[in-house]
């Protein structure tokens, strides 16, 4: 059996073919245009994942939010879970970009990291 | 001073590292209150893969640059407003909080980006009601101003900010009805289709648009429905939504009011011809990023920006640049294009992108193949060429792309 995807690793999205066998386990990729393409499908096929961005609060900052993201692509079932955390959750100013919120979110092994410094508000 | 940029984005910031890296002294004029354009908005990722072989999101790729640049200060004045370029006497008239300044710089660096295309460009029957945004006006109440436009949402056009938009308010907790395109074929990124609206469940409808828009002082709902392949609406085919956010993600277009009157314009692009040193018709003037020719990728807009930077240096100190020599021209399937022109005196790289999809396909210049796709190209996504050996090509290079079998 195919299976036909296309590869969001990068920008250019390359189309992928990925040849199964009847157990489901994989014969060859294809239409790949780097190895990320193969790790990707093999991904896809097995355990589908995803880099999770998305908007921290902060108080007592220049700004109300802070955008943040999973240092590590996270279970794409989790996804919603790991979002409705997140939400709940506040940071005090100042914040860093690179600094850590949250280690091993929900236990995914990805740590939760702040993609934009934040200056304490005067 | 020598080298003066307009704009604090992407390629603005990048024209002014390179510039200052040069030796030159260099201002760089930002309207808003701080630097980064639209990277300050784009929490999500996908940027720097090329210039800085990670993934980063915008914030990140915007701090790079301020801490590539070093001492912002130094360089940026926010809050500043270009009123006017008199391009005869090289005089740039400001308006800012110090008053009406008129710059004289010895090179001038255009990184003025794109704007917003509105929906009521779209000629759309109804009244003109609150709770219709732009994508990047909506991206930015949500990301820099911690506010949702709604609660129910209908997005108008699969460009890439549509589609990320669509993701970021689900995400958020908006109810996302879906997507209309009113072409055949995503605007966007197809990763973008997949990673935001298929891993969310939000529904494409493609070759549909928005007939109607209800309500009178809020928005109250819109009448979808299908066109056929001349982009007519099909009668019978609408379908009433109840919504009280409509999102327009109906492309960019590239800002260059200061200076349409007196550079070549190439009307395709709708930005100024250029050459591979990123100047303008006009020899003091260079031009780099979305307000040349709207781009996908940041890391493009950054390497343009680097090489106006460091051209519109060494005109500053006096160097003699080289003059074109080669002019490129519109072929079979040739859409945005840039540069126009070229010296023949370095390697460049040329952007284009085809006039529709082809899954195998040949660029020719001026009869001779210079470069095989054997995967799909699409309008959506722009080409990159890598251009290293001009010696056999005519004056006027005719350049097109050809499905091949």
């Amino acid at each position: 059996m195919d299976k036909k995807m296309t590869c969001i690793s990068c920008p250019i999205g390359c189309e992928l073919t990925v040849q199964l066998d009847e157990n489901g386990k994989i014969l060859k990729i294809e239409g790949n245009r780097c190895p990320r393409g193969v790790e990707y499908a093999t991904h896809e096929i097995i355990d589908p994942k995803r880099v999770l961005t998305i908007s921290v609060k902060v108080e007592n900052g220049v700004m109300e939010l802070a955008s943040a993201k999973t240092d590590k692509p996270v279970p794409k079932n989790r996804l919603n879970e790991i979002i409705d955390f997140i939400k709940k959750l506040k940071i005090e100013a100042p914040i860093k970009r690179g600094d850590v919120i949250v280690e091993d979110i929900l236990g995914t092994g990805a740590n939760l990291v702040v993609t934009r410094t934040v200056k304490k508000r005067n | 001073m020598d080298v003066l940029v307009i704009g604090g984005g992407a390629a603005g910031l990048a024209a002014a590292i390179e510039a200052k890296n040069m030796g030159v002294k260099v201002l760089l004029l930002e309207r808003d209150r701080s630097t980064g354009g639209v990277l300050n908005q784009c929490i999500h990722n996908g940027f720097g893969l090329h210039v800085f072989k990670k993934e980063l999101t915008g914030p990140e790729f915007m701090e790079y640059l301020w801490e590539e640049l070093g001492d912002l200060d130094e360089v940026i004045r926010s809050n500043y407003t270009v009123l006017k370029i008199d391009h005869i006497n090289r005089e740039v008239f400001t308006l800012s909080e110090e008053g009406i300044i008129v710059f004289e710089p010895k090179a001038l660096i255009m990184a003025t980006g794109a704007r917003e295309r509105s929906l009521n460009s779209l000629r759309i029957p109804g009244a003109r009601v609150t709770g219709v945004y732009t994508a990047g006006v909506a991206q930015k109440m949500v990301n820099i101003y911690n506010r949702l436009p709604g609660k129910r949402v209908l997005i108008i056009g699969s460009g890439d900010i549509g589609l990320i938009m669509a993701r970021r308010l689900k995400i958020e907790g908006m109810d996302v009805v879906g997507v209309v395109e009113i072409m055949p074929e995503p605007g966007g990124l197809i990763r973008n289709v997949v990673q935001c609206l298929e891993d969310f469940n939000i529904p494409l409808w493609l070759s549909h648009t928005v007939f109607e828009i209800h309500g009178n002082e809020r928005l109250e709902g819109v009448t979808i429905g299908k066109v056929d392949e001349n982009l007519n609406m099909i009668p019978g085919t609408e379908k009433y939504i109840k919504v009280d956010t409509l999102v327009a993600s109906v492309g960019l277009i590239p800002q260059n009011e200061l200076i349409e009157n007196f550079v070549d314009v190439d009307q395709v692009n709708r930005g100024p011809v250029i050459d591979d040193f990123m100047r303008t018709s006009v020899e003091w003037i260079f031009a780099a990023g979305n307000n040349v020719a709207i781009h996908d990728l940041v890391d493009f807009v950054y390497e343009e920006g680097k090489i106006a930077g460091k051209f519109a240096a060494l005109y500053a100190l006096g160097e003699k640049l080289p003059e074109v020599k080669y002019e490129f021209k519109r072929g079979k399937n040739v859409g945005v294009m840039l540069p126009q022109r070229f010296t023949g005196t370095q390697p460049f790289k040329m952007y284009l992108r085809p006039r529709k999809s082809m899954s195998k396909s040949e660029v020719i210049f001026s009869g001779k193949t210079i470069r095989k796709f054997g995967w799909k190209i699409r309008p959506s996504e722009m080409i990159d060429l890598k251009i290293t050996n001009f010696e056999q090509l005519p004056k006027e290079v005719i350049v097109e792309v050809n499905e091949i079998g």
